[in-house]
């Protein structure tokens, strides 16, 4: 981070008191407007989930005219099965951060430091899925899952439907390679000397080295399971299975606006849980995505 | 913040751990040995997830948009014929338009916020990171609980929650999503409001990657605070301003889930998109989807993506590694 003085506005403007409290208006400015557009649809998302039906569609933006209607919580839990899909999330995002992880810390490993004559052909085709849009993988991948080939098996309401196209992330991949490509390879030589193995250089020395990388790779790869709609919604017809997300829609229509939205209040509890213990990952992550397209 | 590319190129050692330096002859006993098998075996997950689900699907398409496809029969190659049947219906050049729209008014609206907030964020010197987790956090509501809040906020009755707003300060009511002219618009609104946040995050990390030196010679000569902004920041970020416009246009022209949850598509196609097309041709057939027609036009749209890329990089190329 830059320190005062060293960016922008240099030390003598910041002197000048119109310069000084031009920039300090606009930055009160800016954070008001951060936190009506950024928090407020969530803050009223929170009170509306607390408040009886009636009054959030008679006046919206009322705070708490006739009292609160907890019951909300409970009838969203138990009455629309929201603790169903919620722990349907939690399996799907599960089972995703930790297939991506072997995926993303075994191909890591290989490309990077074993490094086979091949690896750059591997490379390359790598990258080259990450110029392919999402959108041309939908209809094949999802005929796929309907019937595997050789196989002849359906993965249609199996969350492997979910975490195996999921896996297939070259981000994941080339954010691990590269991390893994700048760790000192005397270590490795070290190790090597000492008679670890290339099973026990990974297990033991690689991985325990790259926790900052894996930290990121891991929040993404939950956070994204606990986005993604359409391809769930494909896949996972059974309608018990389905994550919370897939069924949100659904629940909209079976019950009143008051439950609907303590339901959306509780899906979004888990990611911004998650954002707010994790931040240093996520805002790393998402400069790094930046990074790695540019 | 960059771990990724702090070290440069990489290390002289080319030489992988497992190869030799006296390799005699390559027997399969000498490769298992040097340590070839140990690789592949570290390299069958990813190879198996990537065959299965990545390069294979991806050949697939172009298969599948030359067959007419069901799940009874065997597929039959029908040449052109989807490609065809997509150039012809009517729907097609409604959903192009849409998109071309939607990405039209993502740009005009979701470009310049980001950056003009970045810089500004920039140059808070206490508790920027207050600025930063406010702004990521629409990022991290999931679409589609962002969608149904906005859906509730875009009530067209006098009761809605946007119309309740601005009639505090006289206007309205709005129809919002129930009407032709307005449907599009308020689906880019969410749009911004949903992404801006990760644009914001990689502008800041490139505006604060800024060498400070620079800034200091244009104020040695004499340079204003907008003459450093626009001589020296938006310069020296321009590789990166150049990635997102063409990233959020990849992006926008796949969108999805803002036109199937608001409106289907609707009122009168006005919110039909080429990704929801796509989506009616598999999907929306309870009799069964013509893949043929659908895979057609996901790679027509991924040829669109394709060349405009080209030209857009080829265009930009002297600007922006100058």
């Amino acid at each position: 981070m830059s320190e005062p003085g060293r960016g922008l506005i240099s030390e003598l403007e910041w002197q000048k008191s119109r310069i000084r409290w031009g920039t300090r208006t606009l930055h009160v400015l800016l954070l008001v407007g951060l936190v009506v557009i950024g928090l407020g649809p969530l803050l009223w998302l929170a009170k509306s989930a607390a408040m009886p039906t009636n009054d959030t569609i008679s006046h919206p933006m009322s705070f708490f005219p006739h009292g609160a209607a907890w019951s909300n919580f409970s009838q969203a839990w138990n009455d629309v099965h929201v603790g169903r899909y919620f722990w349907n999330s939690i399996v799907i995002a599960f089972g995703a951060w930790a297939v991506q992880i072997v995926v993303a810390t075994t191909g890591g490993f290989a490309l990077s430091v074993l490094r086979p004559r091949y690896a750059p052909i591997i490379k390359g085709l790598l990258l080259a899925t990450l110029f392919i849009p999402v959108v041309v993988l939908l209809v094949p991948l999802y005929v796929e899952i309907v019937r595997l080939p050789i196989l002849h098996k359906s993965l249609i309401d199996s969350y492997w439907a979910l975490w195996l196209p999921w896996a297939a992330s070259a981000f994941n991949v080339i954010l691990v390679t590269r991390f893994f490509d700048n760790l000192p390879r005397e270590i490795f030589e070290a190790a090597r000397i000492d008679g670890a193995g290339p099973f026990q250089l990974f297990w033991r020395i690689v991985l325990p080295m790259s926790k900052p990388i894996l930290g990121v790779v891991s929040v993404f790869a939950v956070l994204a399971s606990w986005r993604d709609f359409l391809w769930p919604f494909l896949v996972l017809s059974n309608s018990n299975k389905q994550p919370l997300s897939v069924r949100l829609p659904a629940i909209q229509l079976q019950t009143s606006l008051g439950v609907f939205l303590a339901a959306m209040f509780i899906a979004c509890l888990v990611p911004i849980a998650a954002f707010l213990l994790f931040q240093r990952s996520f805002l790393r992550g998402s400069g790094l995505s930046g990074a790695i397209k540019g | 913040m960059t771990t990724v590319d702090e070290r440069g190129p990489a290390l002289p050692s080319k030489r992988g751990l497992s190869r030799r330096y006296v390799r005699p002859r390559r027997t399969p006993l000498s490769w298992i040995r040097g340590g070839g098998l140990t690789a592949v075996l570290f390299l069958l997950p990813l190879l198996f997830v990537f065959g299965a689900f990545s390069w294979y699907p991806i050949v697939r398409t172009a298969i599948m948009s030359l067959q007419h496809t069901n799940f009874v029969s065997a597929p039959t190659w029908v040449g052109f014929q989807n490609f065809a049947a997509v150039w012809h219906d009517p729907q097609f050049p409604i959903a192009v338009r849409n998109t071309a729209y939607f990405a039209l008014l993502a740009l005009v609206f979701g470009y310049p916020i980001p950056l003009i907030a970045a810089v500004l964020m920039s140059e808070v010197r206490k508790r920027r990171g207050i600025y930063s987790v406010l702004a990521y956090l629409p990022v991290v509501i999931p679409p589609v609980v962002g969608v149904l809040l906005w859906k509730t906020f875009y009530d067209g009755s006098s009761t809605g929650v946007f119309n309740t707003i601005l009639h505090w300060v006289g206007l309205g009511p709005y129809p919002w999503l129930n009407s032709e002219q307005w449907a599009m618009p308020s689906l880019v609104l969410y749009s911004t409001w949903a992404n801006a946040g990760a644009t914001i995050i990689i502008y800041l990390a490139a505006l604060t990657a800024v060498n400070p030196e620079l800034y200091e010679a244009a104020s040695v000569d004499g340079a204003g605070l907008f003459s450093k902004i626009w001589h020296v920041t938006l310069p020296q970020i321009r590789g990166i301003l150049l990635v997102t416009l063409i990233l959020q246009i990849i992006g926008t022209a796949q969108v999805f889930v803002e036109p199937f949850l608001f409106t289907d598509g609707g009122p009168v196609h006005a919110t039909l998109t080429v990704m929801l097309l796509i989506y009616n041709y598999a999907f929306g057939n309870s009799l069964g989807g013509d893949f043929g027609k659908a895979t057609a036009l996901s790679l027509m749209l991924a040829g669109f993506l394709a060349v405009f890329s080209l030209v857009y990089l080829r265009a930009t190329r002297s600007w922006s590694t100058r």
